[in-house]
This record gives C-alpha cells, structure tokens and sequence, in this order.
C-alpha cells in the first residue's frame, strides 16, 4: 500500500498566490506603449508555471532518502554542466555579457546554475548531517568549504555575481542551521569583512583588532588563528591593490552603486528610474497596468530583474507591502519545516532551499531601491524565466515532501 | 549536526527574527521611498515622460486710428523635433533634408537651438509652407520626434507703406537671449526686431501657452494631447495707433520709387503721429519665418539705405528751419522784435572779420523786421541776430527748445540731435582748439548750419510748440494721453506774429509754390549742406496748417533735393491730403 504523500497547504497556496501574483506583472510589464519582446512573455510564464507545478508533484512523490541518495550523482552533474558552460554558454537579459546559457542550436535550454543551487543545497546537507558533532573548528570546515567553492568559482568565471552571492548565502545559513557556533561563522567570513573594509584605514584596524579578540577568546588552533589573521591582513592589504588594478569600467560600476547619480545615463540610469518608478507610486501606485515608467520604457529589463519596481509603481506601497508579507510567510513557513522535518538531512534541505530564495528576494528587491547593487538575479516567482521559474517549483515540491515525511504533518493539511 | 529539539528550537527563533527583522527594513525602506519621499519621485516621473511643446502666442492686433489693420496675424505652420541627444537630432534632419528643403546652415542652426533648449522642441522650420507640411504628414510614422503645429504668423496688409515705424518680427538671436532686456524669453520664439514690434514687445508679445505631449524614454511622442491640461496661449491686446493708414499710404505715393528721404506728419496737440515714412522702405513681410540671405544682402547693399530710418534716426543741418529758432529766442531773451531792423540791410551778403558771408539771394533784401526776414530767409539778417544774441544766449535757447535731445517718440534707435551743449566755449575749444574758432560759428549757428544736425522727427516737434501755445507734445505713434511740456514763454500775440511769419513765407516767400486754395499754410523751407554731394544740398520744409488753427504739423527731408521748395510742395500736398482741401496748382517759381 503507496504511503500516504500529504500536501502542505500554507506552503503551497502562498507560492500559488505569489506564482498568480508574478504573472500578472509580467503582464503588465508587457503592456508598453511600444511593444516589446516581453508583451506576450505572461502567456509563456503560465506554461512555465503549469510544468513547474507539475514537476513540483512529481518531486513530491519521491522520498527525501531517493534525493540524500542522488545528491552526489546530480552535484557532479552540475558541476559538469557549469564547467561545460564556460566553453558553450550564451548570454541573455541584463547578463548578456556573460555565459549563463545552455543553448543547442540558438534555443537556449535552461541556466545550469538554476539546477546548482538545488543540488549544492542537497550536497551540502548531505554533508553537514553526515556529522554527529556541528564542526568546531575551521579545518572541519573543508569538506563543505569545497563543495561550495567549486560551482561558486565556475559561476564567478561566468561572470555572474549575483548567483555567487546566492552560493555564499547558502553555504552561511546552512552551517548556522547545523549547529557551526556563531564565532566560527564570523572567523569564517572575516577575510571577506576585511575586503570590503580595506578602502577605510581605521575602520580596518577596529575590525581587525575586534577579530584579534574574538580569536583569543573563541582560542581556534594556533595555526588555524595564524592563518586567519594572515588572510585578514591580506585581505586588508590587497583590496586597494586590487582597486588600482581593477579596469575603470569595473571601478565606475562600483561607484556607479554607491551613487548613482554619477552616472544617471548609464548604469545609474536604471537604478534612478527604478526608483522614480517605485517612488512616484505613493501609497495606491498608478493603477495596475497605468505605471507610466514602464509604459514608456523608462524601466530597464521590467519582465525580468526589475519587475519588482512595476509593481512599486502601479501598486503602491500596499501592493509592496502585500507582495514583501507573502514571501515572509512562505520563508517562514519553510523554516517551520526544517524545525520538524524528521531527519537532519530534509532540515537542512528545507533552510537551504529558503536560504536561497532569501537571497534572491533581498538582493533583486534591494536593487530595485539601490540598496544592493545591479546583480541581474530574478526574483522567485516575479522574474519571468522560464528555468527559475521550474526550479522554484521544484523546491516547493521538495519542501512539501519534507514537510510530509515530517512531525505534526497531518495537521491541517491535505492528503493526496 | 546537532539535531537536539531545544537546539532547532532555538536555532529556529533566531532564522525566524531574521526574517523578520530583514523584511522590515526592507518594508522600511519602500516606505521612506514610496510615501516620504512620494512627491520627489512623482515629479520626476511627471518630468520624464512630459514634454512641453510651447504654443506660441498670436502678437497684439495694430490699428490706424480708424481701425484699419496695420498688422495682423495668419496662420501658418511651425516644424520642430523632440530628441533625446543632439547626435540623435542630426541624424534626424539629415534623413529630413531627404524630402523637405533644408540645408546644411539650417541643420547645425537647429543643432545649436537644440543644445540651448534640449528638452524643448527643437524648431526646425519656423515657417513651413504648407506643401512641405503635407509631404511630413504622410511620413510622420518615420520621425517619431516630429512636431508639426499651427503657429500664428504676422502679416502686414501694406507692408513697405508701413515698414518704417512697424518694423517686424523674427527668431531670437543668441546675444538677444542674453541681454537682460530679454529675460525669460525662451529659443526658438519670435520678438519684434524694429519699430512698433519692438518698442511695444513686452505688451504685443502675449502669453505663450503650452501643450504637453508624453514621450518614452528615447523621445518619441507617443501621445498627442491628453497628456495634461494645456495652457492656451493669450493673444497680447491690440495696440491702437495715431497713423492715419490713407494719409501715410499718400505719402508713400508722393515719395514714389525714387526720391529719397523722409517725411513725418503730426497733429500739434496731442504729437500724435499721422504719418512717418523713410524713403526708400522695405517689406517687412520679407522678414517673417526668417529672411532670405540674398534679400538681406540686397536690402543691406544698397545705396539707398532703405533699412535706415531718415526720419529717426538721419541726422540733417536743419538749415533755415532753424531761423525760427533763433528768432523766437531773441523774442524770448528781449533781444528784438518781430518789428525791429538789424543795423546793416541786406546786399547779399555781410563781412564778418576777413571773411565774407553769402545770403542765400545774391541780389540782397534790403533792411528787413524780423517778420519780413523769416519769410525771406534772409540770411544777412539773421547772421546780425546771431551776433547780437552771443554765443551762450543762442545755444542755451537752442538747448532749451530739444537741439540736445531725442525727440521721445515711441520707436526704437532714435538718433540724438548734434548741438553744442550748454558750455559753448569749452564746446568749441574741445573741438577746433583753444585759438581754432572765433565768433563766426555764431553766424552759422544762427542760420541753421555749422554745429546743429538734426532729425526730421525732433524738427516736427519743435515745430509743434509753434503751432500751438509754445507747449510741444511727444511725437507718439502709439494713442497715449498727450503729455505736453512748455518750450517757450513768449506772449501770445509774439507766437501769432511767428506763426503770420510763416505764413508769409508760403503766402510771398521762399514757399510760394507750396500756396494751398483756401488754407493758410505755415512754414519754412531750408537746405542742408550735404557732406556727401556739395552741389545737391539736401531740402527741408517744416510747417503747419490751417496757420490760425494748426491741425497738423509737417516736416519733409529729401535727400539731394536741393531747394527747400521741392519738400514745402511736398508737405503741402500731405497737408492738403489730410485736410482734404481741393489741389490747387502749383506756382512754379524757386526763390
């Protein structure tokens, strides 16, 4: 007798929701005075939709074992994949420079780094809940070091920042969630810290005499403190050089993010219109489909990567606050799961797949207002996309197994 | 890992407060976006995609004093572009110059209009015929930019009749933008340039309106009207003038194609002006949606001067109209009566010193009064006044009567007379040196020669104080309230004797073929030495009619027209024009 598969229900009505949501401003995005490409991308987004859900039950159906089981094969499968790339890819959107594409004969068939992030997260968990004991020390730290850094630097070779920042976001919600102490995380993180405080002397110093203390105190092995406060001043050390070396264009980018009125025709450009748009939306926005930013193509890439300031502008502060409060929920929804999920391996699935979706929303959502730099990474089911869109259904299928195979999962929710 | 309950518990709390915690800032910061800084940001989308479009403002309507039209309005059509760069706006009158005529002058003229006003609609063709206007209509989908508006354009029915105070209207020049008289004038609008159009600009100019248009993000009109509400243009009021349209359409005729001067006509008590006309003129219209290089050239080339104003702004010796000057400043100082003899009679000529001074009529005058002198012209008589008013006496009077000043009429470029001011000695020593002049300039002086040019508008002027009270009244074109200054203080039976004076002059003197039937007309000819042609002097005549009550006051220069004679015929027949009298034949004699 087939054992019962029960359907999350907050789960998956929350993504419905917020899927219905995405579609209907990729419709609107659609809708310009002179029509774009994206004036009929909403029809392909439902199909996109109608297969994600589908593949999302079809994922349901097979046990969390099955994936723990396949987590190896299909890791060094992306891996290949993103290796592959390097040599074949193509470039599309606001990421036209890089090579992020699968494409055979000109079709392009899907970002290999979608189906990275699934099974990096799946590799990760394996690893991690092998332990019995969280890692202690950094030298334990190698194993899912490794497993990260490899599709990170393929991706960073694409050049494709924005995924590599999902990749960091992954692997530091995932130590956290299996127990990595707090002060490991922070020794971990700290030759980054330092890169980006290399610019300011003082602000250096503080932190680096802050991690002088917090490494006397946490007392990690002598080499291991060595060879952080090695890679701490390096770090300190290097960044400026590495700013001298870096081509002008890399340097105006910079810049670009930390004021965008430097440029307002350029790559400010976008940003400052983004920001009209989401602005000039007030508290009931424009109407939908009446935003004239984007009717009027003052918005960049208004399907994709700034959909979200579409929606600034004919919905308003509600409709943001609507949209912001949907995707809390589904994120808090899939922490709930990882705290019941019945084994370590599905808990650290659940984080690592709402770790990623996290990232996306605060770094897509955060360009839309500069808060965060133009990376050109989608928001979960806003962006239209065709393999993002699969690939967050997929989670959600996952999730929803996990959230099956879980404590107190007939509670309030569907068998199917 | 460590998969105790109270662990993931705890763990759990801390990744939930994240969330919570990272979601409102991220709430925060929409909220500073979307309701704080709301009206920042709604503005600038405003600006984005609104673009103004000006739509220009018909200029005031100007009348004749019988409300005939002098210039109006008619509609025309105006092409201009919308771009987002001016490389982009090159490229578009390039492609533009494919199928209108447009030359490479009129493209880079529009590229700089662009880089003063680029969110403006750059003009390209002020004046579009209406050919070239339904050639850019049908392919009005290929210039996505193209802005295609009725726009009112002047017209004046009489054209060169009127050209010499109307003046005309044109584009904005660059230093015009940037004089301060011009502030808040945008490119691309159209200002008056001379006369009337410029002097009354600021009221006949209106209120431009505006029209706004919704662009995209590269520039192309994407919505016509709709977009806001449009401010209407306000037409400036009209302007109502003193011309009398028939009578300086009559002047136009007498002047014909080939004499060359200019003539001015007023009435005495309010300086209203009835008529003003420079020979040669020009046609105004010529002028309106830009005029044509080789036009230009032509009207700067020629000899003639048509675009310089003999009436404002040419500066003549005023020659014996200026007797009666010096006469009413004796009657004025007490120096003489109208009655009173000089010591010496006139035979042709006075010795001053070792130098020997014509009269005008080598045969002599005898001893003549005052009166007799005036309407003779005697000359002899007048260099013995001269003498025995002295220098700062006849000077001051020459000053105090407007020698030294702009006559005010209402037109722009108004030249000032040249006079010696009040200071004579130190006038002449700056001029000839301190030995280099003597008494003699007085002689001159006192005829109406040597250090005196004047134009023919402040000579009609003064010659109001004589037809009237001895008060003048600013020439104006434009119907204001008369404004009436006092020129001289002499009784009223000194101004009825200066006034029979003249008459006499038309009735028995040097005017006699200016003799009117039925109408006592009052004057004086004069001749102007000529600095360019010794031989042709130039002639005057300023006058008067009826003498008893003057209704309108006449000053003619012909340029070359040797004898005052041939202006007095003229003025008489402008005279008998507006008073509507029967012509009478002339009688030809010079004298």
């Amino acid at each position: 007798m087939a054992r019962r598969v029960v359907v999350d229900v907050p789960l998956v009505l929350t993504a419905l929701v917020l899927s219905a949501y995405g579609v209907a401003m990729v419709y609107s995005a659609g809708q310009t005075d002179v029509p774009t490409s994206a004036t009929h991308a909403w029809l392909s987004q439902i199909r996109w939709l109608a297969l994600g859900i589908a593949a999302a039950y079809g994922v349901s159906r097979a046990s969390v074992r099955f994936y723990e089981w396949a987590a190896l094969p299909v890791y060094a499968l992306s891996i290949a994949l993103l290796a592959l790339l390097l040599v074949i890819g193509t470039g599309a959107g606001t990421a036209t420079g890089t090579k992020s594409w699968i494409a055979i004969g000109g079709i392009r068939l899907g970002q290999p780094s979608e189906l990275a992030k699934v099974t990096v997260v799946l590799m990760l968990a394996r690893v991690l809940a092998a332990r019995r004991e969280p890692p202690k020390s950094l030298l334990e730290l190698w194993k899912p070091a490794v497993i990260v850094f490899i599709p990170w630097a393929l991706i960073m070779m694409q050049p494709d920042l924005g995924t590599g920042i999902v990749f960091i976001g992954i692997f530091f919600a995932m130590l956290f969630w299996s127990g990595v102490p707090f002060p490991l995380l922070v020794l971990v993180a700290s030759p980054a810290v330092s890169l980006l405080l290399a610019f300011n002397t003082s602000l250096w110093g503080a932190w680096f005499l802050l991690l002088l203390a917090l490494v006397l105190w946490y007392k990690p092995f002598m080499l291991e403190g060595v060879g952080l406060m090695t890679a701490n001043v390096v770090m300190g050390v290097v960044a400026p050089i590495l700013w001298q070396r870096m081509a002008p264009y890399q340097r105006h980018r910079l810049l670009v993010f930390l004021d965008p009125s430097i440029d307002p025709r350029r790559s400010g450009w976008h940003v400052i219109q983004s920001q009209v748009a989401i602005g000039s939306g007030g508290w009931l926005g424009k109407g939908f489909l009446q935003g004239t930013q984007k009717r009027l193509a003052f918005l960049p890439e208004q399907h994709t990567d700034f959909i979200f300031a579409v929606l600034g502008e004919e919905l308003g502060f509600i409709g943001v606050t609507v949209a912001l409060m949907l995707f809390l929920s589904l994120r808090l929804r899939a922490v709930r799961i990882a705290e019941r999920a019945n084994d370590s391996f599905s808990s650290l699935v659940a984080i690592g797949l709402a770790s990623s979706w996290l990232v996306h929303i605060i770094v897509n959502v955060g360009m839309t207002l500069n808060l965060m730099p133009i990376t050109g990474i989608p928001l979960p089911f806003f962006s239209y996309g065709g393999s993002f869109m699969l690939a967050c259904w997929l989670a959600i299928g996952l999730l929803s197994r996990i959230s099956s195979e879980g404590r107190g999962a007939k509670v309030g929710e569907l068998a199917i | 890992m460590s998969f105790h309950p109270n662990e993931v518990a705890h763990r759990t709390r801390i990744a939930a407060g994240t969330l919570v915690v990272l979601f409102a800032l991220l709430l925060s910061a929409f909220f500073r976006t979307q309701i704080v800084e709301n009206s920042r940001y709604a503005l600038q989308s405003e600006e984005n995609r609104l673009r103004e479009v000006p739509l220009p403002a018909p200029r005031g309507i100007i009348y004749d004093r019988h409300n005939e039209v002098l210039a109006e309005n008619v509609p025309g059509y105006s092409v201009s572009l919308l771009s987002p760069s001016a490389d982009s706006l090159r490229a578009s009158l390039q492609r533009l110059a494919a199928i209108i005529p447009l030359s490479a002058d009129a493209i880079d003229l529009s590229v700089r209009r662009y880089r003063r006003a680029p969110f403006r609609p750059t003009v390209v063709l002020a004046d579009a015929s209406f050919d070239v206007v339904s050639v850019l209509e049908e392919r009005r989908i290929e210039f996505p930019g193209l802005i295609i508006q009725s726009a009112p354009k002047r017209y004046y029915p009489d054209g060169p009749a009127v050209g010499s105070f109307m003046g005309y209207v044109g584009e904005i020049t660059e230093s015009e933008l940037a004089s301060p008289r011009y502030r808040g004038y945008k490119t691309g609008q159209q200002v008056g340039k001379q006369g009337l159009e410029k002097e009354y600009e600021d009221s006949l100019r209106g209120r431009e309106g505006v029209r706004f248009v919704e662009v995209d993000a590269r520039g192309r009109v994407v919505r016509e009207a709709g977009a806001r509400q449009d401010l209407l243009p306000q037409t400036g009021p009209p302007l109502y003038t003193n011309i009398d349209l028939e009578l300086q359409k009559y002047v136009v005729n007498i002047f014909g194609d080939s004499l060359q001067g200019g003539a001015i006509a007023l009435d005495p008590k309010t300086g209203g002006v009835l008529a003003l006309y420079s020979a040669p003129s020009y046609d105004p219209n010529r002028f309106i949606g830009g005029i044509p290089p080789d036009v230009w050239k032509a009207l700067n080339d020629d000899p003639r001067r048509p675009l310089y104003n003999k009436v404002i702004q040419g500066r003549y010796p005023p020659g014996s109209t200026w007797k009666l000057a010096t006469a009413a400043i004796a009657l004025e100082t007490g120096t003489a009566t109208l009655d009173d003899h000089m010591p010496e009679p006139c035979t042709g000529g006075f010795q001053f010193g070792n130098r020997y001074f014509k009269c005008w009529d080598h045969k002599g005058h005898g001893s003549l009064t005052l009166a007799e002198a005036i309407e003779q012209s005697c000359d002899v008589y007048f260099y013995q006044l001269g003498l025995k008013l002295g220098l700062s006496r006849l000077v001051a009077g020459g000053i105090r009567f407007g020698g030294r000043d702009k006559s005010g009429i209402d037109l722009p470029d108004e030249s000032r007379p040249l006079y010696p001011y009040a200071d004579a000695e130190e006038y002449y020593d700056r001029k000839y040196g301190k030995r280099g002049w003597s008494q003699a300039v007085l002689l001159n002086l006192a005829i109406g020669q040597g250090e005196n040019a004047q134009t023919v508008v402040n000579m009609a002027r003064f010659y109001t104080a004589l037809a009237t009270d001895g008060t003048e009244s600013r020439p104006e074109i434009v119907r204001h309230k008369p404004d009436r200054t006092r020129v001289f203080s002499l009784t009223d039976d000194q101004m009825a004797g200066l006034r029979a004076a003249l008459a006499g002059v038309v009735a028995s003197g040097t005017a006699r073929s200016a003799q009117i039937h039925g109408v006592v007309l009052a004057g004086k000819t004069g001749s102007a030495q000529n600095s360019q042609d010794r031989t042709r002097d130039h002639a005057w005549f300023v006058g008067f009619a009826p003498a008893d009550d003057p209704k309108i006051v006449v000053a003619v220069l012909i340029e070359f027209g040797q004898h005052g004679t041939r202006a007095a015929r003229i003025a008489s027949d402008i005279i008998k024009d507006y008073l509507k009298v029967a012509p009478t034949q002339h009688i030809n004699t010079e004298g």
